[in-house]
């Protein structure tokens, strides 16, 4: 599939085709096409080191695949068609200009509209809560400082966390933190939300609080992909369930299937073993 | 360390204990550990220190009248300008340069990555003096300055012996050999900062500058201020030098009056000693300030200023002594 099929064929939030990647002589991603409708809630699935992250990482272009394109709304991720001078992805004519990486400036706007949430939080330490939701709309030009305050003062007050607008990173416990981080990434008005496993840095009875995030936001209609070891999340909230191993997507389906009768082998070895 | 003085208080309202075997067990004090090794190593201590400020106050060949006679003097006072001058200068510019050498160093062209390199193995193998006499001698070997196209026609251009003044000559010598220690110091506080900040800011989409503006800078200061005022009083002391380029500083100064008045060496040496501490002491006290604003979400809770440090010691101090009357 072509990123010009999938520009006829809306609606589609997320599309993957045939994407590798490399790191070294070591095949991470080993052919990986994927579709996914706006409002779906894909959970990913996987031992570890079958590429899970690393695909996150490629839709949202922190790492560049080899061969094949990822595409947000219609939009290629990281390449434009030439003579396609906004870089909005509408190309010139059928079949014709060649794939031209995007600039920087470029990229880092495609990646404001994606929104990542890391295992790690990666909360910026010296600037308070409010600051951390609240820099990157300012940064990017969408709102005005007071507007930015404003919605970053809402949205913590969403993921719970009105109180602690004026505290540091730091003095919050791991699952406020990782609250936070969601705000933050809610900010930008993303069209997919990315998580990298949000919830593995968390202590057990943290966990709780920030799978409520997520499912507040999967119930309201937001694209989401989330890699997870959670099982019993994955079944209560994902639309499809995906399950990788060695780069590959090796079975998917709506969670009934893949969770409760895997079909492969390798689904059923793992899901023995994490469940 | 951290503990809240109401700790402390609500510690010595404890009833008191009495030293007797026949009290409960969980009541009898413990009598701390008698350390007499510590004692007689701070008396020894507390001796010399006291006969080495003795000698200091008492011995004639140190001129304390002919120290208080120089200690504020036109001339004197006219260097220590002229050195608060170079060591501005150059900081800034030394501090400038670093920063572009360190982004240089950091940088995925292999060019710029090289010429950064190149830049501080050779600024940091020559010594200080012999780039400003380097300098100083410089307009002997270019007459002219010309801003222009490469190798072509040049736009404008400079008397060179009118541009570089012996300040000019100076604060230029100074920064470029206080740009490559810099470098060094910018990239390790660069290198210190989390790879995930670099990522959730990439992440985010925040523009390329603002990421470093905002982002990664800030956290790279909190590693840099130490090393950099480390390197800071350095320059202090280096300037000292640039009394071979005829600039008269704090220490040239001293020097010529020495010449005229070779009685006084030693008080003014002691004069350009007492100013060089002043500075030292001046600029510890901003770092330990600077510190502090950069450890801003860093830490928990801020290291506690010298005031609030002596408040705390005081409340403690008060406590213990009322527990100690109260036994």
């Amino acid at each position: 599939m072509t990123i010009t099929d999938t520009l006829e064929t809306a609606p589609v939030a997320l599309e993957i085709s045939g994407v590798h990647k490399w790191y070294g002589a070591h095949r991470v991603l080993d052919g990986i096409d994927l579709t996914i409708r706006p409002g779906e809630v894909t959970v990913i699935l996987g031992p570890s080191g079958s590429g899970k992250s690393t695909l996150l990482r490629v839709i949202n272009h922190l790492e560049k695949p080899e061969i094949g394109h990822v595409s947000v709304n219609g939009e290629p991720i990281g390449v434009k068609r030439q003579g396609d001078r906004r870089g909005m992805g509408v190309p010139p004519a059928e079949g014709r200009g060649r794939l031209k990486e995007l600039s920087e400036r470029a990229i880092l706007a495609q990646r404001s509209r994606i929104g990542f949430v890391f295992q790690n939080f990666n909360l910026f330490p010296h600037l308070t809560v409010l600051d951390n939701v609240a820099a990157a709309p300012v940064a990017t030009g969408k709102l005005g400082k007071p507007q930015a305050q404003a919605l970053a003062k809402e949205l913590l007050e969403r993921v719970g966390l009105g109180e602690r607008v004026g505290a540091y990173p730091r003095q919050l416990s791991g699952g406020q933190q990782q609250r936070v981080a969601i705000a933050r990434a809610l900010a930008l008005r993303p069209g997919v939300i990315l998580f990298d496993e949000p919830t593995s840095a968390l202590d057990p009875e943290l966990v709780g609080e920030v799978l409520a995030v997520i499912k507040d936001l999967a119930t309201s209609g937001t694209t989401l992909v989330i890699v997870t070891h959670e099982i019993g999340f994955a079944r209560e909230i994902a639309d499809r369930v995906v399950f990788i191993d060695g780069g590959r997507i090796v079975e998917q389906g709506p969670p009934s299937e893949v969770l409760d009768k895997p079909q492969h082998e390798r689904t059923r070895d793992f899901l023995s073993k994490v469940l | 360390m951290s503990e809240p003085p109401g700790a402390t208080i609500a510690a010595s309202e404890a009833p008191p204990a009495a030293d007797e075997p026949s009290k409960p067990f969980a009541a009898q004090r413990v009598l701390p550990l008698r350390r007499p090794g510590r004692w007689i190593a701070t008396a020894v201590v507390l001796v010399l220190a006291v006969q080495f400020v003795h000698g200091l106050v008492t011995n004639p060949f140190y001129q304390w009248d002919r120290f208080g006679y120089w200690f504020l003097r036109p001339t004197i006072l006219d260097g220590l300008v002229i050195t608060l001058q170079v060591t501005a200068y150059s900081a800034v510019l030394g501090l400038l340069g670093g920063i572009v050498l360190a982004l240089a160093r950091l940088s995925k062209s292999p060019v710029l990555r090289a010429v950064s390199w190149t830049y501080v193995w050779a600024l940091r193998s020559i010594p200080l003096i012999v780039v400003l006499l380097f300098l100083y001698n410089f307009s002997a070997l270019y007459k002219t300055l010309s801003v222009g196209v490469p190798f072509g026609p040049a736009f404008f251009s400079f008397d060179e012996s009118k541009l570089a003044t012996d300040m000019v000559v100076a604060v230029i010598g100074l920064s470029l050999n206080e740009a490559a220690y810099a470098a060094e110091v910018v990239r390790g506080g660069i290198l210190s900062v989390d790879q995930g900040q670099h990522e959730a800011a990439a992440a985010l989409g925040l523009p390329k500058g603002y990421q470093f503006r905002k982002i990664v800078f800030p956290q790279a200061l909190r590693s840099i201020t130490p090393n950099y005022v480390n390197q800071l009083i350095g320059l202090i002391k280096s300037t000292s030098l640039v009394f071979y380029v005829s600039l008269l500083d704090l220490f040239g100064s001293a020097q010529s009056m020495g010449s005229t008045y070779p009685g006084d060496i030693v008080p003014l040496l002691l004069v350009v000693t007492v100013w060089y501490l002043i500075l030292t002491s001046i600029v510890s006290v901003v770092q330990f300030y600077v510190e502090r604003y950069y450890a801003r979400g860093a830490t928990r809770t801020l290291p506690p200023t010298p005031l609030q440090k002596l408040r705390t010691g005081l409340t403690d101090l008060r406590a213990r002594i009322r527990r100690e009357a109260a036994v």
